[in-house]
């Protein structure tokens, strides 16, 4: 990584001076202390058992026997989690560009100098900051409900048939979606601005200057130097979708059925509710394993050079 | 700079998706001022036709609401405390020491970003349990304390700090931590306010770890008690729709007081929790 260079080349001499002075190990590993006891029992350790109990039948109580690879195979053949792994996906391919697309959008219109009311608007798209997953379930359960619903009651009004929000399981993850970008954006509106307002403003005013249009100063100026940004909004976003469970919880309870039922309310499902803790460690270990490979390809993408 | 023409289609386009924002929200918000018996009766209006407070008192009579702000409150300030000291300790570290392991350790602490533990739940549970904190405050307080995004908010600003700081303090004798106690932290006062809000966010609206945690209704934290009614087979919506309306109070206080820090944070890191 570029941090080996960036540390030596500017404090030489002062990292020099700090080899020989005493204490230099003691004092950064007391400064660290409480972050690494914390990061090794709450990170480390549940990581550790949870490979270890993925090879055990442990069921809460007792003490766990040791199964070898039966969860695994048990959850390789299992249609259920198929089914589960698939619909988590579906979600997160759909609903991520979704994610950029709004924010980025949101964005542009706030950050340019052609729209007003800016400073409102600005509020007005964080509000869904404020509210927490479990709320903006419930927001969007009741605005879509299938009989009580105002968007349903909207669609009699100008005589459309009424959609079933609730019990058409395609349907209900586009709530889902939706609901998951109206709470979603603030944040993402937030990386894109910052990262709008640190583009030169000449590069822009050179390229009109020299007959560019909007949308190529846009394609071939903006966005390329959004790419850091756009990575990070992507790959955070992925994350988030992979592991979404909050908002499920209150908005379709990953119903109808279990129709929409994603990995982590997979896990809790088998672990808490049927005690399977073997098995529910078993699959938080292949979503882990899958949420490596993502950020891995990512990274591989973006090489985030603030980190250095 | 010119000033550049306003552009009326793309101020309407604003307004309209900034109203398409804000909607869901509204509707939520006037509905819950609806006695039970208007909220399902055709037609359905925007307005209140009478006004009332019912759901509220209801929802206040039913639930004990005093208790879950508490508890949720309590856990979102010494969380956010702890997680602010710890951060600026530990920030501190990565930026003004070099060495292999903090380099190391660096690593793993951003790799918790990309690699939540909340997820793999059922060993979580064994150690919180094993460790006597199930069933405690504490049990969803110690777990929430680190955050890559704040020792990574700390390591950023530190590093701006010139080193001469640091080695005139050092020549002046005096000792490392009473340099940071002393000149570094207060440097850092604009970080730590932007992470304190953002970290009561976060706990406020925490729901996974208290549901991993916490088992007695009595220590529910605010969005547990929300789950509970959401969750029932008959939703009683006109309690629903106050109790939510009552749980967001604090954030939007928050939000107003420090509209501010939140809207201008610098945020280049993964600010997510």
């Amino acid at each position: 990584m570029a941090e080996t260079t960036t540390a030596a080349a500017p404090s030489g001499t002062t990292a020099m001076r700090r080899r020989t002075r005493p204490g230099q190990t003691l004092v950064p590993l007391l400064f660290i202390a409480i972050a690494f006891v914390l990061f090794c029992v709450f990170f480390v350790g549940p990581g550790a058992l949870g490979l270890y109990y993925s090879f055990t039948d442990y069921r809460g109580v007792g003490s766990p026997r040791w199964v070898g690879l039966d969860n695994y195979q048990r959850l390789f053949a299992d249609e259920q989690f198929y089914a589960v792994l698939g619909r988590t996906l579906t979600y997160t391919v759909l609903s991520v560009p979704v994610h950029v697309v709004v924010a980025l959008g949101i964005a542009l219109l706030l950050t340019s100098a052609a729209t007003r009311f800016q400073t409102v608007a600005r509020v007005i798209f964080f509000i869904p900051w404020l509210i927490s997953p479990i709320v903006a379930g419930v927001i969007w359960r009741w605005l879509f409900g299938e009989n009580f619903g105002l968007i349903n009651y909207l669609f009699t009004v100008v005589n459309l048939p009424t959609q079933r929000w609730e019990t058409d399981g395609n349907l209900s993850l586009l709530v889902l979606i939706l609901a998951g970008t109206w709470g979603g954006t603030a944040f993402n509106m937030l990386l894109f601005i910052a990262a709008l307002k640190n583009i030169p403003k000449s590069y822009l005013e050179a390229a009109e200057i020299d007959g560019a249009t909007s949308s190529q100063r846009f394609f071939r100026i903006v966005l390329p130097l959004l790419r850091p940004t756009m990575f990070l909004v992507v790959l955070l976003g992925t994350l988030g979708a992979m592991k979404e469970f909050a908002l499920v919880q209150a908005l379709n309870g990953g119903g109808p059925g279990t129709q929409n039922m994603f990995m982590v309310q997979y896990i809790y499902r088998t672990g808490f509710e049927r005690a399977q803790i073997g098995y529910a460690s078993a699959v938080s270990m292949v979503l882990m394993g899958i949420l490596v490979v993502i950020a891995i390809i990512q990274m591989r993408f973006d090489r985030r050079e603030d980190l250095a | 700079m010119r000033a550049r023409a306003v552009s009326i289609p793309l101020t309407l386009l604003l307004v309209l998706v900034a109203l398409g924002f804000l909607f869901p929200a509204l509707w939520f918000l006037l509905s819950s001022f609806k006695p039970g018996s208007e909220l399902f009766s055709l037609p359905l209006s925007l307005f209140p036709r009478t006004w009332t407070l019912s759901g509220y008192e209801t929802a206040w009579t039913r639930f004990d609401f005093w208790r879950y702000f508490y508890n949720t409150g309590l856990v979102a300030v010494i969380t956010t405390a702890l997680t602010v000291i710890v951060s600026a300790l530990t920030g501190y570290a990565f930026a003004k020491f070099r060495s292999w392991w903090l380099r190391a350790f660096f690593l793993c602490i951003l790799a918790t970003t990309m690699l939540p533990t909340e997820v793999i739940m059922p060993s979580t549970f064994a150690i919180i349990r094993d460790l006597g904190l199930y069933n405690t405050l504490a049990g969803i307080i110690v777990p929430s304390i680190i955050t890559a995004t704040g020792i990574f908010m700390f390591r950023q600003y530190f590093r701006t700090i010139p080193d001469e700081l640091l080695e005139a303090a050092r020549i002046d004798g005096a000792s490392e931590f009473r340099i940071f106690t002393r000149i570094m932290f207060p440097l850092a006062r604009p970080i730590a306010v932007t992470l304190a809000i953002f970290s009561v966010q976060w706990r406020w609206n925490d729901y996974i770890w208290p549901l991993i945690v916490l088992n007695d209704p009595n220590r529910y934290t605010l969005q547990l008690a929300l789950r509970s009614i959401v969750g029932a087979d008959n939703i009683n919506w006109s309690v629903l729709l106050s109790a939510s309306v009552i749980s967001l109070i604090p954030m939007v206080i928050l939000f107003a007081v420090f509209q501010r820090y939140i809207m201008n944070a610098d945020i280049n890191s993964g600010l997510k929790d």
